[in-house]
C-alpha cells in the first residue's frame, strides 16, 4: 500500500460536479412541489401601512399567499447565535416575514406559493404595499449619532453591542518614539458562490416528520435553530445539505427563507421549493467586511514595536445574523497583533445596526481585516523610520524557539516557523534584482511595486470551552464515526459539511494512510443530520483541523478492535504484531499475518472473537481539539501601476502557506489560488456601494466586478510544513489562507509602486480611477 | 431574473417579420441572438408581451465583399465575424473589435445586428461601424432603406431605426490599400464591456502625410461617436509620437462624458486621450 497521505490525489467529486452530475438542492423534484418566492422591500427603511394580496391570490396556479402578520406568533423569530460575552448585546427580534416595518432593501415582506416557478413570480408583482418612508442610515458612524434614525425598539444609538479586549494605557502612546495612526476602511464585499440559495422542504402529516434540503455549510445548526424556530423536535426534524455549490461563509447563517418553506410545507402539507435569483442573492445574502478600522501602531526607531490599539466600528447590517456579532469581535480582534512580538495590543469594538444587507462571516471572516491592518500598519511604520518593509519583519516576526506564543490578547499560537516561510519565499524571487529594476523603472516613468504579506491566522475553530467562553452559542468539536463494512469497504460520517473544497478526497485519504484500503473502498458521507450523529460543519477552515482528526482517532479506535481480533486469530498477543500494508504481521515471522479485510470478516461473522469483545467493526470519535490552530506564511506580490491611467498590473505572486502536514498538495494549492483570487478581489475590484437612500447600487455582476481568471499571473505557491502539536495530524487549515494573506500584499504593492508620488495610503478597493486620482495629486504637489 | 410572460413567434422570412411586427403594434420585440435583450428582460428593464425571433432566417447570416464594401448580414456572430478569412483581410479592425466582445459564449450567440440596434452606449461595434462608415441596410412596411452610421447612434439604446423594421445588413467601407487600423478597448472589469473602445482607421498618401483619419470612440459617451476634430487634425500631418500627442486631446471635444460607479466623466476624458493615443501610435509600426 503506498503512502496516499501527501499525494496529489485528483479529486474525487470533479467528475460528478464538472459533468452536470452533482445533485444541488435545486435539482430536487418531489411529486406535488410547490414554488415559493418571497417579495422584497424596495426600500432601505419604511413602515408596511398595508398589504393587499388579494390580486396575488386570484393568479391562476396561486395556492395561498402569507404576510408578516399571517405568521406571527406562528414561528419563531430567526436568532443570532453569537452572543459576545461581557458585552451589552441586544438582540433585536428578526421576523422571518416583517411585520409592521422594514428595514433594508431586501427584507422579507409577504411570499406567494404556488404550482410553478414562473406563477409564482408573475404574482408577486401583483401584491400591493402601501409603505410610508423612513429615513434610513446606511453608514455605521452616522447610525451611533444622536438623531440618527433608529432601527430597533430598544437599540439606542443602533448601537448592538461594545466589546473589549486587552488594555493599553495612554502613557504607552505619549511616550513612544514613533507612532503610527491610520483609518482602514473595510469595504463591504458580497460572497457570490456559483450556486445561490436554495431550500425545499417535505412534510409528511401521518409522521410528523419533516425533511429539508438546503444550501448549508452546516445542516446540524440548521436543524437546532429550525427546530426551534418551526416547533418540530430534532427527532423529527431532518435537514440535509446534498452537493452545495460553494458558500464562503455565506452559507453559514439560517436565513428566513429556510424557514418560510419549512412553515409552508407543513402548512400547505406539500413540499415547497424555494430558490433565490441572482438578485435576491446580491440584496438578502449576508454580506462580509464592512468594517472602520481607526488604529495606532508604537514603536521604536530601530523598528521595535510596543504597542498596538484598534477601534474597530462594525457595520452588521439591519439584523443580527447567525455569527455576525463574533466576526469583527473574537475572529478580529484577538488575532490583530498577527505574528508579531508586540507586547501590548487593545481591542475594542462597537457593532452597529444600519439599514442595510446583513454583515456575517465572508472566507476569513474577521482575520483578513486583522492582516490588513497589520500588514499595512507595518509597512507604513517602516516608511516612517526609513526601514525595508522585509528588515521590519524581520526584526518582529515571532521566532521559532518562541512557540508556543502568547500574543497580548490572550491567544496562544500553536507552532509555526515565521522565518522558514519568508526565506523560502524570498527564494522564488529576486529581491535586491527586482529593488534595482524598480529603480531603473521609475527613471523611465514606470511604476513597479512589491509588497509583502507575512500572516498568521487562527482556524480549526476550535475548543468547546473557548466557544463558549467567547459566546458562540455551540460546541466547536466534531463527531466521525468509521464504519468497516463486512467486506472490508469503509463508510465514513463526518460532521463537517464539505461543499467544494475536496474532502470527499482528503478525508479518504486520511483512513487510507491509516487503515490501509485503498481511497476507492472509502465512502465519505456528509450533510445529513439523519445520518450523521452530530456535526458542527464546515467554516472557520475547521474541516480537516477538527474533522479530519475525529476520522483519525477513530481509526485508531478501529484498528486498536482490529488488533485484538488478529491477535487472537493468530494466537499471539497483541504486542507481538506491527499494522503494514493493510495486515497485522506477527514480528520477526515473515509471512505470519492476517489482512485487515480478513480480520474485518471475522468482526462481522463473530464465530470466534476474543473474550470481551464485542462483533462488528464500527468507532466513533467526538473530537474536542485543545487549541485552535495558527496557519502561516508569506505572501509576496509584484505588480506594475500604469503611469497614466492607474490600471494595476499583476506581474508576479508567490504563496508559501505553512498548512501542517499538507495530506493532499493539488487540493490544498487549489485552496490557496482560490483565496487568493478572492483576496485579491477585495484589493483591487470588488465594493458593495449604497446610496444615501440605502439603494445597493453595485447590486448586479454589471457593476459588481468579481474577479477573473484573466486578470490574474499563474500563482507560484509552495508549502512549508510546521506540525501543530494540537492535533494528532499535525494539521492547520487551508481553506482562508489565501484570503487572509493576498489583499495587504497587493495594496503593500501598489502602495510601493506609489512612493514616487508621496502616496502613503489608498482605501480599496484600488480602481484605476483612485490610484490615478492618487497620483495626479503627487504630481501637481511635486 | 424570470421575465414577464410573453408570446413567441418565430419568422421565416424578413417580410413575415415586418408584418408581425406591425401586427403586433408597438408590443413585440425582434430577438436575435438574445444577448443583450434577455438579460433585460430578466431584470424587467424591459417587458415585451412578444418577441418575434428571427434567428433562424438564414438570408441574414453570411459575409461578402461587394466592390469596395464588406457586407456582413444581421444575423453574423461575433465569433464569425472574428474568424472570417475576408473580415481579417479587408477590415481586420471589424475582427479585432468582435474577438474581444464578452466572451466565448457571448461571441457564439451575440450578432452584429442586434449589436448595432441594441446601441449600448458601451458596446464595441458602434466604434468600428462609425469608423469604418458603415451603412445600414433596413426593410420596413415600405421596403427598404439605407441609413448612414453617422447618424444611427441617438442616445443609449437609441437609434435612428424606424418603427417596424429590420436591420437586414450592415457594410462596412473597406479601407484603402495600405491603411492601419486598431480597435484598444479597457474592458469594465465587471461587465466586459467597454469603458473605453477607439477604433482607429488612418490612411497615408504617397508623401507620408495622413489623408484619411476616421477614428470612433464608444463607452465614455451617451453614444458612440467619431471624433471629428481629432481626425481633421491629423490629416495632412506625418503620423508620428509628436502629432497624436497633439491631437488627442482632441478625441473628447466636444463630448459630454458619461459617469457612473466605476470611472467619472473627468476620468472618461482623461480615458478617452489616453487611449486615443495608444491606439494611434500602434498604427506607428
Ligand atoms: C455576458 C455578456 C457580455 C457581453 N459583453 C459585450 C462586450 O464586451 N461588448 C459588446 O459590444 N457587447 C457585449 N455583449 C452584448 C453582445 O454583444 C450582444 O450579443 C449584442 O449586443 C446583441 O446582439 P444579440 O444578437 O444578442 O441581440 P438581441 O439581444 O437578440 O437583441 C438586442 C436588441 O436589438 C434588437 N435587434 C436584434 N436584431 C435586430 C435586427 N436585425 N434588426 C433590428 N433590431 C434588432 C432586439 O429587438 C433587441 O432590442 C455582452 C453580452 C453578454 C450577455
Amino acid at each position: 500500500m503506498p503512502n496516499v497521505f501527501g499525494t496529489p490525489l485528483k479529486r474525487r467529486e470533479d467528475p460528478r460536479l464538472i459533468t452536470g452530475k452533482g445533485n444541488f438542492t435545486d435539482d430536487i423534484q418531489l411529486p406535488g412541489m410547490l414554488y415559493m418566492a418571497v417579495l422584497r422591500s424596495p426600500h432601505a427603511h419604511a413602515r408596511i401601512k398595508r398589504i393587499d394580496v388579494s390580486a396575488a391570490r386570484q393568479v391562476p396556479g396561486v395556492v395561498a399567499v402569507y404576510t408578516g402578520k399571517d405568521l406571527e406568533g406562528k414561528m419563531g423569530t430567526i436568532p443570532t447565535a453569537w452572543l459576545v460575552p461581557d458585552s451589552d448585546i441586544k438582540t433585536p427580534p428578526h421576523h422571518a416575514l416583517a411585520v409592521d416595518q422594514v428595514r433594508y432593501v431586501g427584507d422579507g415582506i409577504a411570499l406567494v406559493v404556488a404550482e410553478d416557478r414562473y406563477t409564482v413570480r408573475d404574482a408577486l408583482e401583483l401584491i400591493d404595499v402601501e409603505y410610508e418612508e423612513l429615513p434610513p442610515v446606511v453608514n455605521q458612524e452616522e447610525a451611533m449619532k444622536d438623531g440618527a434614525p433608529q432601527l430597533h425598539e430598544g437599540v439606542p444609538n443602533n448601537i448592538a453591542f461594545h466589546w473589549k479586549a486587552g488594555e493599553v494605557p495612554d502613557e504607552v502612546f505619549d511616550r513612544a518614539e514613533v507612532v503610527i495612526r491610520r483609518r482602514f476602511y473595510q469595504q463591504r464585499l458580497i460572497p457570490n458562490p456559483m450556486e445561490t440559495r436554495a431550500a425545499v422542504a417535505q412534510y409528511n402529516p401521518s409522521s410528523g416528520e419533516m425533511t429539508i434540503w438546503c444550501t448549508s455549510q452546516n445542516p446540524h445548526i440548521h436543524r437546532f435553530i429550525l427546530s426551534g424556530v418551526l416547533g418540530i423536535p430534532e427527532t423529527k426534524l431532518q435537514v440535509v445539505a446534498p452537493d452545495v455549490g460553494g458558500g464562503f461563509g455565506c452559507k453559514i447563517a439560517v436565513y428566513p427563507d429556510e424557514a418560510l418553506v419549512g412553515y409552508v410545507a407543513r402548512d400547505l402539507r406539500r413540499p415547497v421549493k424555494w430558490t433565490e435569483d441572482r438578485r435576491e442573492h446580491f440584496t438578502t445574502t449576508t454580506h462580509g467586511r464592512d468594517m472602520i478600522l481607526d488604529v495606532e501602531l508604537a514603536g521604536k526607531r530601530d523598528g521595535t514595536l510596543t504597542a498596538l490599539r484598534i477601534k474597530n466600528t462594525a457595520n452588521l447590517g439591519a439584523y443580527l445574523s447567525t455569527a455576525a456579532p463574533g466576526v469583527p469581535t473574537i475572529l478580529f480582534g484577538l488575532i490583530a497583533p498577527g505574528p508579531y512580538k508586540i507586547p501590548k495590543a487593545a481591542v475594542e469594538v462597537i457593532g452597529v445596526l444600519t439599514n442595510t444587507t446583513p454583515t456575517d462571516a465572508y472566507r476569513g471572516a474577521g482575520r483578513p481585516e486583522a492582516t490588513y491592518q497589520i500588514e499595512r500598519m507595518i509597512d507604513l511604520f517602516a516608511d516612517e523610520i526609513g526601514m525595508d518593509p522585509l528588515e521590519i519583519r524581520r526584526k518582529n516576526l515571532i521566532r521559532e524557539d518562541e512557540f508556543p506564543f502568547d500574543n497580548a490578547l490572550g491567544l496562544q499560537y500553536d507552532s509555526g516557523n515565521y522565518h522558514r516561510a519568508l526565506n523560502k519565499a524570498l527564494e522564488m524571487i529576486n529581491y535586491d534584482q527586482f529593488r534595482k529594476e524598480q529603480e531603473e523603472a521609475r527613471k523611465k516613468g514606470r511604476y513597479l511595486g512589491i509588497g509583502f504579506s507575512t500572516y498568521v491566522e487562527i482556524c480549526g475553530l476550535g475548543p468547546s470551552k473557548v466557544a463558549g467562553a467567547v459566546g458562540f452559542q455551540g460546541g466547536l468539536w466534531e463527531s466521525a464515526t468509521v464504519r468497516v463494512h463486512p467486506s472490508g469497504k469503509i463508510s465514513v460520517f463526518t460532521g463537517a459539511s464539505p461543499h467544494g473544497q475536496g474532502e470527499e478526497t482528503t478525508f479518504a485519504q486520511i483512513v487510507s494512510q491509516k487503515l490501509g484500503v485503498p481511497v476507492e473502498d472509502i465512502e465519505i458521507v456528509h450533510g445529513d443530520t439523519n445520518r450523521i450523529s452530530m456535526g458542527w460543519g464546515t467554516y472557520g477552515s475547521r474541516t480537516t483541523p477538527v474533522g479530519g482528526s475525529a476520522i483519525a482517532i477513530a481509526c485508531d479506535r478501529v484498528l486498536e478492535k482490529a488488533k485484538k481480533i488478529a491477535a487472537h486469530a493468530l494466537e499471539v498477543s497483541e504486542s507481538d504484531l506491527d499494522f503494514e500494508d493493510g495486515a497485522f504481521q506477527v514480528q520477526g515471522v515473515p509471512g505470519k499475518k492476517i489482512t485487515f479485510q480478513e480480520v474485518t470478516l471475522q468482526a462481522y461473522l463473530a464465530w470466534n472473537l476474543p473474550e470481551g469483545v464485542e462483533p462488528s467493526l464500527e468507532a466513533q470519535s467526538f473530537y474536542d481539539p485543545a487549541n485552535f490552530v495558527y496557519p502561516f506564511g508569506t505572501h509576496i506580490c509584484i505588480l506594475e501601476v500604469d503611469g497614466e491611467t492607474g490600471e494595476v498590473k499583476l506581474k508576479k505572486y508567490v504563496a508559501v502557506d505553512d498548512p501542517g502536514p499538507v495530506i493532499n498538495p493539488m487540493v490544498a494549492e487549489g485552496q490557496v489560488h482560490g483565496g487568493i483570487v478572492q483576496g485579491i478581489g477585495q484589493a483591487l475590484w470588488e465594493g458593495a456601494v449604497y446610496d444615501e437612500n440605502g439603494q445597493l447600487i453595485s447590486g448586479t455582476f454589471m457593476d459588481y466586478a468579481m474577479p477573473k481568471a484573466r486578470f490574474f499571473p499563474a500563482f507560484e505557491t509552495a508549502f512549508t510544513e510546521t506540525p501543530s502539536p494540537v492535533n494528532p495530524l499535525g494539521v492547520k487549515g487551508i481553506g482562508e489562507t489565501g484570503t487572509i494573506a493576498s489583499t495587504p500584499a497587493v495594496v503593500n504593492a501598489v502602495v510601493d509602486a506609489l512612493k514616487p508620488f508621496g502616496v502613503k495610503d489608498l482605501d480599496m478597493p484600488l480602481t484605476p480611477e483612485k490610484v490615478w486620482k492618487a497620483m495626479q495629486k503627487g504630481r501637481r504637489e511635486a | 431574473m424570470i421575465p414577464s410572460a410573453f408570446d413567441y413567434t418565430r419568422a421565416t422570412s424578413v417580410e413575415e417579420a415586418v408584418k408581425l411586427l406591425q401586427a403586433a403594434g408597438g408590443e413585440a420585440k425582434l430577438l436575435a441572438g438574445g444577448h443583450s435583450l434577455l438579460p433585460m428582460m430578466k431584470i424587467k428593464l424591459t417587458s415585451p408581451g412578444k418577441l418575434i425571433d428571427i434567428g433562424r432566417i438564414k438570408e441574414l447570416s453570411g459575409i461578402r465583399k461587394e466592390g469596395n464594401r464588406l457586407v456582413v448580414g444581421a444575423l453574423t456572430t461575433h465569433r464569425q465575424v472574428a474568424a472570417d478569412p475576408l473580415v481579417r483581410k479587408y477590415a481586420p479592425v471589424l475582427a479585432e473589435a468582435a474577438s474581444q466582445i464578452g466572451d466565448i459564449q457571448v461571441r457564439n450567440r451575440g450578432t452584429v445586428g442586434g449589436n448595432l440596434a441594441h446601441a449600448d452606449p458601451a458596446s464595441d461595434l458602434p466604434a468600428v461601424a462609425l469608423a469604418l462608415e458603415a451603412e445600414f441596410e433596413v426593410q420596413g412596411p415600405d421596403g427598404k432603406e439605407t441609413l448612414d452610421a453617422g447618424g444611427f447612434f441617438l442616445g443609449p439604446l437609441i437609434t435612428a431605426l424606424p418603427e417596424n423594421s429590420i436591420l437586414t445588413s450592415v457594410s462596412f467601407a473597406i479601407p484603402p490599400e495600405g491603411a492601419k487600423s486598431t480597435y484598444l478597448k479597457y474592458p469594465h472589469p465587471a461587465s466586459g464591456y467597454a469603458v473605453v473602445g477607439v477604433a482607429a482607421v488612418v490612411s497615408t498618401g504617397p508623401d507620408g502625410m495622413v489623408n484619411d483619419a476616421r477614428i470612433g470612440i464608444t463607452g465614455v459617451a451617451d453614444t458612440a461617436y467619431r471624433a471629428e476634430e481629432a481626425e481633421r487634425a491629423l490629416v495632412g500631418k506625418k503620423l508620428s509620437e509628436q502629432t497624436i500627442l497633439e491631437v488627442a486631446a482632441l478625441a473628447s471635444e466636444g463630448q459630454e462624458m458619461a459617469s457612473d460607479l466605476f470611472a467619472s466623466a473627468e476620468y472618461r476624458r482623461h480615458l478617452t486621450r489616453v487611449y486615443t493615443i495608444r491606439a494611434l501610435k500602434r498604427l506607428l509600426i
